[in-house]
């Protein structure tokens, strides 16, 4: 079984769930050069990101290549109760995909 | 759009190399249609050690907020990332961003049809954009 690249932390406190993920993703520009080959290094990044509750989006992102490598998210959002699942999904530029389902736990 | 299909990737807003071409692509706006406003909080560090990982809040303390777009004015691509907040999520996000070199970085929320912005200057010891 493949690791997910996917890390999910969804901590709700007086109604509001904070969500933040870590994903492993390089996000390469398709900028860099290799080193050894002096050949650019072909973009790799991911295209979207989306957080869905209860079947239904609550957040969703477009990246470029701007975002940082090993990407960092975090949003907050209403209407969440604690125990309930939460699913993040991404895609990239070469159609590769990966998703994490996640609990929603009450915050310390 | 036919029920089931989702919206293209908006390559054009993506590769975009200045601001005025980005922001028509991804809100069909130009600057001058950018309201700036106190009420959009842009956590940034002044000086980014690392423009590779620059870490960032927005928080719009505004009514019917439905997207918030992130543009360093000096990258390559100069928009960073859009994010569409349903109804229910608060209009607040946080990530990290590359910079290629000392940039003012804007935030531009849309909220209730009108769009608002704010920006901070940051500076980049070493770039990050490669």
């Amino acid at each position: 079984m493949v690791a997910s690249t996917i890390k999910i932390l969804a901590e709700i406190e007086g109604g509001i769930t904070t969500f933040k993920a870590l994903i492993r993703h390089p996000m390469e520009t398709g900028q860099r050069e290799d080193e050894k080959t002096g050949k650019k290094i072909p973009a790799h990044f991911i295209l979207e990101v989306t957080v869905e509750h209860n079947g239904r989006a609550v957040f969703k992102a477009l990246w470029g290549t701007g975002i940082s490598a090993n990407p960092y998210l975090s949003f907050k959002f209403r209407g969440a109760a604690v125990g309930d699942s939460i699913k993040l999904s991404w895609v990239d530029n070469k159609g590769e995909t990966d998703s994490l389902l996640a609990r929603i736990v009450k915050a310390d | 759009m036919p029920r089931g299909s989702k919206p293209p990737w908006p390559e054009g807003a993506f590769i975009a190399h200045d601001v005025d071409t980005a922001l028509q692509e991804i809100l069909g706006a130009s600057l001058n249609n950018l309201a700036p406003s106190n009420k959009i909080k842009l956590a940034i560090p002044k000086t980014a050690e690392n423009g590779a990982i620059v870490p960032l809040t927005v928080y719009a303390d505004l009514d019917g907020v439905v997207s918030i777009s992130l543009l360093a004015a000096k990258n390559p691509h100069v928009l960073t990332s859009t994010y569409m907040i349903p109804k229910g999520t608060l209009p607040y996000v946080s990530t990290r961003i590359k910079m290629q070199k000392t940039a003012v970085v804007i935030a531009v929320v849309k909220a209730n049809g009108k769009l608002y912005s704010a920006s901070k200057r940051v500076k980049v010891a070493v770039g990050g954009c490669s």
